[in-house]
């Protein structure tokens, strides 16, 4: 999700960051890039209208034009009014003074509402909650099956229960997943009401795909008027979509993306970080999640060690080698590569899917064929140690030169990355380096 | 249901956007804040950038040479370049049984689908069978089964975790042997990102082929009619892994316009077969390009 919106943003603010000075016109050019690059995004018209006017006003009000700064100056404009669209703060999820805490999930078919109820109920209870899961969803056929499947599987308690009468004890937590509905529905939104009303829930979660178009902001601003949504579920991230609309929402009614659905599986969910996400888009990467990502699965010591290393330029093969493993539990590598500030292009060259994947265990292969010696000091590797490794490895010479030389390029840019890091200087300019 | 009653919503929404609170079209003046107000109408549909761009372009020049000077003449011009983007879909062929296959993206509509279609062939003659091939998502095989006890259709189900392609196969070979006329098979919800599941679509397509020589004679995309651009990369994508002959878009009786199927079709040439206007079984109409834009327009 968000990467081409990135790409779009990219190239616009490169060729602005070519100009010695920046133009009316050329003010007025990448304005209108923005704004296309927006409105492909599926960024609600109505925002979209509303941001390009904030940055324009404020590039004007702060003199950009003509100035030798203008256009860093225009950069952070754009980032802020992104940043303030989204808003700036997690929102964690409410909790009840005293218990059970009742969130209901409401939502336009199709949008998640069932597969997110139960990966809620998953997070909560890895949080050491009790949650218990209540399905009231009588109108699609089957749907109480499903959320009872993905109870059993989870060991989360589901009960099945008339939406006039929803039952709140069995838990901590309740989590009510009620039926799809549109907006301009009637009866359908006024049992949704009587839910409400009936269980005075702590948070109501309108779910959103993060697929939807130009037409998820009035559904959002028509639950909200029924309904005091408290919160927002961004479903099925994990699709390339731009997710432009479900990010309007926020502008649009004020309502906090609380939580992003990032897979199938039912761990598959994560808090959502409005800044960082402002970051992400513009190009700047999420160092954060990616180090939150990388505690998850790796020994916190041994990551730093490693990241020092890394910036240090004393990495070695076995150190790669290592990560390669911990990379395997922390998901795609292109994902993880889309988070290191100014790497969105590089992740765009990567081969992705099960290409990627193939060509991850020809690396492991050849480095699993070296010795330790050879892993610490990749320069000891001459021409008859390569010829044995790719035959140990049942690659090509080729593929062993091809790993050592990207081995090297990896290690010149880390040295780099690692200097601008100290130095402060890695926020607007690296992804717009030639 | 009419696809004019099933896009009612559709329609009302554009027209209180287009045209002012008690003005008629014939004295509405083409000025230009009408123009930018038409540009935003097609934006807010999920009319792509790249073909409001165009046909925008196209508009100002005919009102600016003074071709059109009125609000109808302009809608008709945009109504006439958009029918023109829209294929018109050839008619249905294939063997027998003749096998449909139902794919899309989680959440899209497939299984209200092709339970509704099921039930539609059956109305005009034929004979369907259901397959429910969504082995992967909980509960899916008894919401198909729900709906042929509702619509009284044979079916011929999965297991949970079970191999989709198989269950294909078996539901060719029953039809064949029992006399359906029509295979009608709901595949599992799949993103395009995910390389695997796409590899697993191609293997249903490959299998299909292998139970009946030249099946599967349609492949349905279902998209969601309130989807925005990222509809188009899907149809991309499923295209690619399963030859896409036609699309289904759904969801259309809320407020939502399926603009997208516009570059859709425009960049990938395939037609729209029906449009899923409700929850009912009978809420699914064949496409009418004209009726539709119309529909989306607020105009006939």
């Amino acid at each position: 999700m968000f990467e081409q919106l990135q790409d779009r943003l990219t190239a616009t603010f490169a060729t602005l960051q070519g100009r010695p000075r920046v133009t009316e016109a050329d003010l007025e050019a990448a304005l209108r890039d923005v704004r296309v690059a927006l409105l492909e995004a599926d960024v609600s018209f109505k925002v979209v209208k509303q941001l390009v006017a904030t940055v324009r006003e404020r590039a004007i009000g702060q003199q950009v034009i003509q100035s030798v700064t203008g256009a860093q100056q225009v950069v952070k404009i754009v980032h802020d009014a992104l940043v303030e669209m989204l808003g700036t703060e997690a929102s964690p999820l409410a909790r009840a003074a005293t218990p059970p805490t009742v969130i209901v999930m409401v939502g336009l078919q199709g949008s998640g509402k069932t597969t997110s109820s139960a990966k809620i109920a998953n997070l909560l209870r890895k949080q050491g909650r009790k949650p218990v899961l209540v399905t009231v969803d009588i109108h699609r056929p089957a749907a109480m099956d499903q959320l009872e499947a993905l109870g059993k599987q989870l060991g989360v308690p589901v009960r099945r229960a008339d939406p006039k009468n929803v039952p709140l004890e069995g838990g901590d937590t309740v989590i009510v997943d009620t039926a799809g509905r549109l907006h301009i529905d009637e009866a359908m939104m006024s049992e949704v009401e009587s839910i409400v009303a009936a269980t005075q829930p702590d948070e109501i979660l309108l779910v959103v795909d993060a697929m939807a178009g130009q037409d998820a902001v009035d559904a959002a601003t028509a639950f909200h008027a029924r309904l005091p949504i408290t919160g927002l579920v961004l479903a099925k991230v994990d699709s390339d979509a731009r997710g432009g609309a479900s990010l309007s929402i926020r502008a649009a009614t004020g309502i906090p993306v609380k939580l992003l659905g990032t897979g199938e599986k039912l761990d598959a969910i994560e808090v959502f970080h409005p800044d960082r996400l402002a970051q992400r888009i513009l190009g700047m990467g999420d160092v954060v999640t990616l180090v939150e990502k990388a505690q998850e699965v790796v020994d916190q010591k041994e990551a730093e060690e490693q990241a020092k290393k890394l910036f240090e330029a004393r990495f070695t093969l076995d150190d790669f080698y290592k990560q390669l493993q911990q990379l395997k539990k922390m998901g795609s590598i292109g994902d993880l590569i889309k988070m290191i500030p100014g790497m969105g292009q590089l992740a765009k060259q990567m081969p992705s899917g099960p290409e990627a994947e193939k060509e991850l265990k020809k690396v492991e292969a050849i480095i699993s064929s070296m010795t330790r010696g050879e892993r610490a000091d990749p320069s000891t590797i001459n021409g008859s140690r390569r010829k044995r490794i790719a035959r140990g490895s049942g690659t090509t010479v080729a593929d062993v030169n091809q790993l050592l030389r990207q081995f090297e390029e990896m290690k010149k840019l880390m040295k780099q990355l690692g200097g601008m890091a100290k130095g402060g200087r890695l926020p607007y300019h690296l992804p717009l380096r030639r | 249901m009419s696809i004019e009653q099933g896009l009612e919503k559709t329609r009302g929404g554009l027209i209180s956007r287009l045209f002012g609170a008690f003005r008629k079209p014939e004295e509405e003046p083409v000025s230009d804040e009408w123009l930018d107000r038409l540009e935003e109408a097609l934006l807010r549909a999920d009319l792509s950038v790249s073909l409001v761009d165009p046909v925008m372009l196209q508009v100002r020049d005919v009102v600016a040479e003074g071709r059109a000077t009125t609000v109808p003449k302009v809608l008709d011009a945009v109504r006439d370049a958009l029918v023109a983007v829209i294929p018109p879909a050839p008619p249905a062929a294939g063997g027998t049984p003749r096998v449909i296959l139902v794919v899309g993206v989680n959440g899209s509509g497939k299984t209200t689908t092709a339970a509704k279609l099921g039930k539609r062939m059956r109305d005009e003659g034929a004979t369907p069978l259901l397959a429910a091939a969504d082995t992967f998502r909980a509960a899916a095989i008894e919401q198909l089964e729900s709906w042929a006890g509702r619509t009284g259709l044979p079916i011929v189900s999965g297991r949970p975790g079970g191999d989709p392609a198989a269950v294909v196969f078996d539901a060719i070979q029953a039809a064949r042997s029992r006399g359906n006329s029509v295979v009608i098979a709901d595949t599992a919800g799949r993103l395009h990102t995910k390389g695997h599941l796409m590899d697993e679509l191609e293997k249903v397509v490959r299998v299909a082929g292998r139970a009946r020589e030249g099946a599967p004679d349609e492949v349905l995309l279902v998209l969601d009619g309130t989807q925005g651009q990222n509809a188009i990369v899907q149809a991309r994508e499923f295209t690619k892994a399963a030859k896409v002959t036609g699309l289904v878009v759904t969801k259309l009786d809320g407020t939502a316009k399926g603009g997208a199927i516009f570059a859709i079709a425009n960049d990938l040439g395939l037609p729209v077969r029906w449009l899923g206007v409700g929850e009912k079984a009978e809420d699914l109409v064949p496409m009418d390009a004209r009726a539709y834009v119309a529909a989306m327009l607020g105009r006939p």
